[in-house]
């Protein structure tokens, strides 16, 4: 197919595709790319302004050599023979700004050239590190050849030709992009890895808040932020129902976790008068499906609602910026009857893994592929999604 | 008091005390009903906390966002008594709004319109100029709020004629024959703000036009946000339209209306200050914590209503923002709030990461 030219080229500042698409295979987690990876992070970290983006700081924290060879232990196994797939063509997500970037470093380790499609909006988080990506154009050639970022509308020609380079498309974005990208064909031994429209929440233990003095109630509150309104409440893994296991001192707990997240987005969160009639609009909507009972709050930054029972339809009815249904429950077995596939993280604070393992494996569940604590919901990883990302982007070669 | 004793009273002539007293009794009434018929708006309530048998005074019951109407049926009379359904204006595949209305409620909202409408042209019935195209309500691509605000007041045109051909270009000799006719009476002029702009004002410069409508009362809606680009002022629209008319400019009157509560409009008086007639209230919520803002500080319009009975419209929170100005003592002399609006309130932008330092700055 001939390259279309309906596109924007952000990175590098003019590209042959052709000598592009000729790249050969990398191993994964090769010293060239971890090298590039690590002058990368420590770009990042010295420029004054990463320090305005937290996200960019734990992406080039993310990035450093020694955190990168700690990964490659866990993912390379001694005596296997792996190379990339080749060509990778990333769509990002428009819902966390430096999500692309964590795809190209998960495409590159696993020894491949990638095309990645940012959002059309724009952040400030992309441009910080596509000025970072050409600052080691000259002296790291050999990795920076294989990075392109472009940017395009929907409808551009240039979906279907970055898909027939495509050796696997990565697609970020949730259902309706990854509907719209399966209209272009793809290479017969090409496929796609695609990270669908995700639902998420939470369970906190009372007894755990109990024991929190003042210091670990800030922070787990701030981590609660972290979770949720960092991203607006709109990122995959962010919670929208939390759920308290029903044990003495629970509404004390409620009251001291509920005050110490809402003092945290009062002083945090840039709140807009907008936020106040969706989340008006969304509890009433939700009130005309379900039993619920709005919650007292002393304000629209944190709305919360108590469910009467739990319908399997409760993901439906979310909002964005601050908007939590609440559910009372004797075990964590009353959660899974409306666990299905979109399921994809509980956070959690109270609860030892052993627990949580004997949970999963007791239900079975089609969904819920991360438990982690609280604050570490978007913390990326390249297992993802129940992806193993490095196996995934990488293929084996049997030398028998 | 029914709606129809109700709307008897002289539209701006109610002071705050007896005002407040009368949309209280009729509101919670209104609540009961629309509590008791419609099921969705009591699930609505019982979620919220209402307890309907202790009603608190009509400012502490919840509001129903406007957009709940696009998305639901809600209705409290039987399907058999609807005699009209409003939609709001909405290109194809938008949701639109749907409004519910009972014979009741239907002509409680033509009265009151009337009423409201009659004080400010002097009298019930008199010729109308539309300022619009003759295809506004022969072409259904073409209809939309302004087809309905249209025949909504038309019925206080004896006689009607376009200002507009079919091309959208002035109809100068109808015009001339329709003003010749009813050279000495009271001309109603209706129009959408913006089209009365573009359409009529710039036209008659265009054309050399000046038709003599020194005895013309202008009542134009549509908000001014498509003539932003513009860059005109209220008080410069009238300036410019007597300019090239001869309409006074306290002849000139913005209102301010919404499908969800048909008929009480809130008209501009002389000063420039839209006035919530006695049959509707607005009041100014801060959107941080929807508690009443005070005089000069903008927030939510929430409206209220005496006239919705056949849909839970009473109590209402739109999308517009907008200032309270003062009560019971505007210098035009008319009774009863008055406010200005903002706007429309802009869309969430959601950057995904509202946590950067420079914002503070």
């Amino acid at each position: 197919m001939q390259p279309s030219s309906n596109y924007t080229l952000l990175f590098p500042k003019a590209i042959n595709w052709e000598e592009f698409i000729a790249y050969r295979p990398d191993v994964p987690f090769s010293d060239d790319v971890v090298e590039f990876l690590n002058v990368l992070s420590r770009s990042l970290m010295q420029d004054p302004s990463s320090r305005l983006y937290p996200d960019v700081i734990t992406f080039a924290y993310f990035c450093r050599k020694a955190n990168l060879l700690k990964y490659k232990e866990q993912y390379v196994r001694d005596g296997e023979l792996r190379l990339g797939r080749g060509i990778l063509f990333h769509i990002a997500p428009s819902n966390v700004p430096i999500n692309f970037a964590y795809s190209l470093v998960a495409g590159l380790l696993a020894g491949n050239a990638n095309v990645i499609r940012v959002s059309n909006k724009l952040f400030p988080q992309v441009d910080l590190v596509i000025k970072h990506l050409y600052e080691l154009i000259d002296q790291y050639g050999v990795v920076s050849e294989r990075v392109a970022l472009v940017r395009y509308d929907h409808d551009s020609d240039a979906n279907a030709y970055f898909s027939s380079i495509a050796n696997v498309r990565v697609i970020w974005g949730g259902d309706a992009t990854i509907a719209a990208l399966r209209q272009n064909p793809i290479h017969p031994r090409s496929f796609d890895v695609c990270f669908a429209d995700r639902y998420s929440i939470a369970a906190i233990r009372p007894s755990a808040i109990a024991a929190a003095n003042n210091e670990a109630l800030f922070r787990l509150a701030e981590a609660f932020y972290n979770d949720t309104y960092l991203f607006d409440q709109n990122a995959c893994s962010a919670p929208h129902i939390v759920f308290w296991l029903d044990e003495p001192g629970l509404t004390e707990a409620k009251r001291s976790f509920w005050k110490a997240v809402h003092d945290c987005a009062v002083r945090r969160y840039q709140f807009q008068p907008v936020m106040s009639v969706d989340k008006l609009t969304a509890f009433y909507r939700q009130a005309v499906s379900m039993d619920v009972k709005a919650e007292q709050m002393p304000d629209n930054v944190v709305v919360r609602v108590e469910l009467g029972g739990l319908p399997s339809n409760v993901e439906d009815f979310r909002c964005a910026c601050g908007y939590f249904s609440e559910k009372t429950i004797k075990s964590l077995d009353e959660i899974a009857p409306i666990v299905n596939i979109k399921y994809q993280t509980l956070g959690y604070y109270g609860f030892e893994k052993p627990e949580l393992f004997d949970f999963v494996k007791r239900n079975r569940f089609s969904g819920l592929d991360r438990l982690v604590p609280i604050g570490e919901t978007t913390a990326f990883s390249f297992t993802w999604d129940g992806y193993n990302l490095i196996n995934a982007l990488s293929r084996i070669v049997s030398v028998l | 008091m029914d709606i129809n004793e109700i709307l008897e009273i002289a539209p701006y002539s109610l002071s705050k005390e007896e005002k407040h007293k009368l949309l209280n009794e009729r509101l919670l009434e209104l609540t009961h009903k629309h509590y008791e018929k419609c099921p969705e708006y009591r699930r609505m309530m019982d979620a919220a906390g209402l307890d309907v048998e202790n009603l608190p005074y009509y400012e502490n019951i919840p509001f129903l966002p406007v957009r709940l109407f696009k998305e639901f049926e809600l209705r409290s009379c039987s399907k058999e008594d609807v005699v009209k359904t409003m939609t709001s204006s909405g290109t194809t595949g938008q949701q639109v709004s749907r409004i519910y209305l009972d014979r009741e409620t239907s002509s409680a909202q033509q009265k009151c319109l009337a009423k409201i409408v009659t004080h400010f042209l002097g009298s019930q019935r008199v010729p109308m100029l539309i300022l619009d195209s003759s295809a506004i309500l022969k072409d259904r691509n073409m209809f939309s709020a302004r087809g309905a605000g249209i025949l909504g007041f038309s019925i206080f045109g004896s006689k009607r004629q376009y200002a507009l051909d079919e091309n959208m270009e002035l109809d100068i000799e109808g015009m001339k024959t329709f003003l010749e006719a009813h050279k000495d009476e009271t001309i109603f002029l209706f129009g959408f703000t913006f089209m009365v702009w573009q359409h009529f004002y710039k036209k008659l410069l265009e054309t050399g036009y000046h038709p003599n409508l020194s005895k013309g009362v202008l009542i134009h809606g549509g908000g001014w946000k498509k003539l932003v680009n513009e860059m005109v002022l209220p008080e410069e629209y009238k300036r410019h339209l007597n300019e090239v008319c001869g309409i006074l400019p306290e002849n000139v009157h913005d209102y301010y209306g919404m499908v969800e509560q048909t008929g009480c409009v809130y008209m501009e008086c002389k000063c420039g200050h839209l006035h919530a007639s006695a049959f509707s209230d607005v009041l100014i919520r801060r959107p941080f914590d929807f508690s009443l803002a005070y005089k000069g500080e903008k927030g939510l319009i929430e409206v209220v209503s005496t006239l919705p009975g056949s849909y839970p419209g009473h109590i209402l929170l739109t999308e517009d923002e907008g200032v309270l100005l003062g009560e019971d003592d505007c210098p035009c002399g008319l009774m009863g709030k008055y406010f200005k609006i903002e706007g429309r309130i802009k869309n969430a932008e959601l950057r995904g990461c509202s946590d950067t330092y420079a914002a503070k700055f």
